[in-house]
């Protein structure tokens, strides 16, 4: 039972939470000699992998690391360029760390905000007058969840497939977003959500969910 | 209010902590602004965003879904009372085309242990309520007015709540919900 991540979305539609859980950080390092056999694409945020996957370094990982010097974008850290670096042989042997790229805030804010269209379209799409919108979306590596409430607020869960009673849990964030949010008189409405005791109360949720089931969650 | 053992469970505070806190309110209010008039204005403003937080913590324990008549909303509202104040107001007074009903209370826990002071009588002194009720069913679409019609604290028999509907605000609803 593995929880990816908890996202709450406002009302108008902006990310207002998210909360990213027991994603496993896959990191690869590996000496290469020249010429490269990795097909790198270099564009202008980052270099990622686009071709030839070997020892787990897949397509579509961005290196992370030079020789143990941490990449930023497409500058190592210590001023060179990644692209000239990697092109020239006298560089060579060299030691380049790869991951699997991770969202950033702003990207998350962006995605966030994509699905609040989504969801409208989905419940006007619908054969059926009054429909609601997306509850439950399916990928062949994890399952969206998304419960509305009456007042619009959207919680989303990510997780992996196949599990049941996710709702229920959707219900149970709801019940601590309305006690340990709302209920602090220094939080304002529709802002992003920065209350430590909220934080701790879902991360226990989540650990005892990831831990021993949906069905045991203490009401 | 915080839950920790059991769903529904019994409210955990004694509901003369809650007068007083209530009553010390009121009274430092009067002290601030002197009008009146002002101390009923900012009550019922307290009390409407009272409610637009509270909504959701009812709407979390009950899972209660959407109203879409006024008789309902009027169960739920009376379920709410018997939520948060452990009292159960009587549902009466229905208008002929069923958009305003009254809430009845035999007591009220606000006014527990308060006499008006003669000076007093324009104050409105539960407005805290009627701005409830108006910020909680705001946050689910529903524009309403709610005013005292009766007060015990002026000599009625009974505090009568009048909760009139004005429309359903529909350019707010959410997407899915509509």
């Amino acid at each position: 039972m593995i929880i990816y991540g908890v996202y709450i979305v406002s009302k108008s539609g902006g990310l207002i939470f998210n909360l990213d859980n027991n994603v496993p950080r896959i990191e690869h390092e590996k000496t290469f000699t020249y010429p490269l056999d990795l097909v790198l694409d270099y564009d202008s945020k980052k270099v990622s992998v686009a071709f030839n996957r070997k020892d787990g370094i897949n397509v579509g990982h961005v290196l992370v690391a030079v020789n143990g010097i941490a990449v930023n974008g497409v500058t190592i850290d210590d001023g060179r360029d990644v692209k000239a670096t990697l092109e020239s042989a006298e560089n060579y042997p060299i030691n380049l760390k790869f991951s699997r790229p991770k969202m950033t805030t702003n990207e998350k804010i962006f995605l966030a905000s994509m699905f609040y269209p989504l969801f409208a379209i989905a419940s006007q799409l619908s054969p059926e007058p009054r429909s609601s919108g997306i509850e439950l979306l399916e990928a062949d590596t994890f399952t969206l969840h998304c419960f509305q409430t009456l007042t619009g607020i959207k919680f989303i869960v990510i997780s992996e497939t196949g599990l049941n009673g996710i709702d229920l849990l959707l219900r149970k964030v709801y019940e601590l977003y309305s006690d340990y949010v709302l209920k602090n008189p220094f939080y304002s409405l529709e802002m992003p959500i920065r209350c430590e005791l909220f934080d701790n109360k879902l991360q226990e949720l989540l650990a005892q969910v990831e831990k021993t089931g949906i069905s045991n969650i203490d009401k | 209010m915080s839950r920790q053992a059991s769903r529904l469970d019994a409210k955990k505070v004694n509901s003369e902590f809650l007068t007083l806190t209530y009553g010390a309110l009121v009274t430092q209010m009067l002290r601030d602004f002197e009008n009146v008039e002002d101390v009923n204005k900012q009550l019922e403003r307290i009390g409407y965003n009272m409610g637009m937080r509270l909504i959701e913590d009812f709407l979390a324990r009950t899972s209660a879904p959407r109203c879409l008549e006024l008789r309902e909303t009027a169960d739920r509202v009376q379920q709410a009372f018997r939520i948060y104040l452990n009292i159960q107001p009587t549902i009466s007074n229905w208008s002929p085309s069923s958009d305003e009903f009254s809430l009845l209370f035999d007591s009220n826990p606000l006014t527990e242990f308060v006499e008006l002071p003669p000076d007093l009588t324009n104050l409105r002194y539960s407005a805290i309520l009627s701005g409830c009720i108006r910020g909680a069913l705001e946050m689910v679409q529903l524009e309403v007015q709610c005013w005292f019609v009766q007060d015990q604290l002026k000599g009625d028999n009974v505090t009568e709540l009048r909760v009139k509907f004005v429309r359903r605000l529909e350019e707010v609803i959410p997407a899915g919900e509509d």
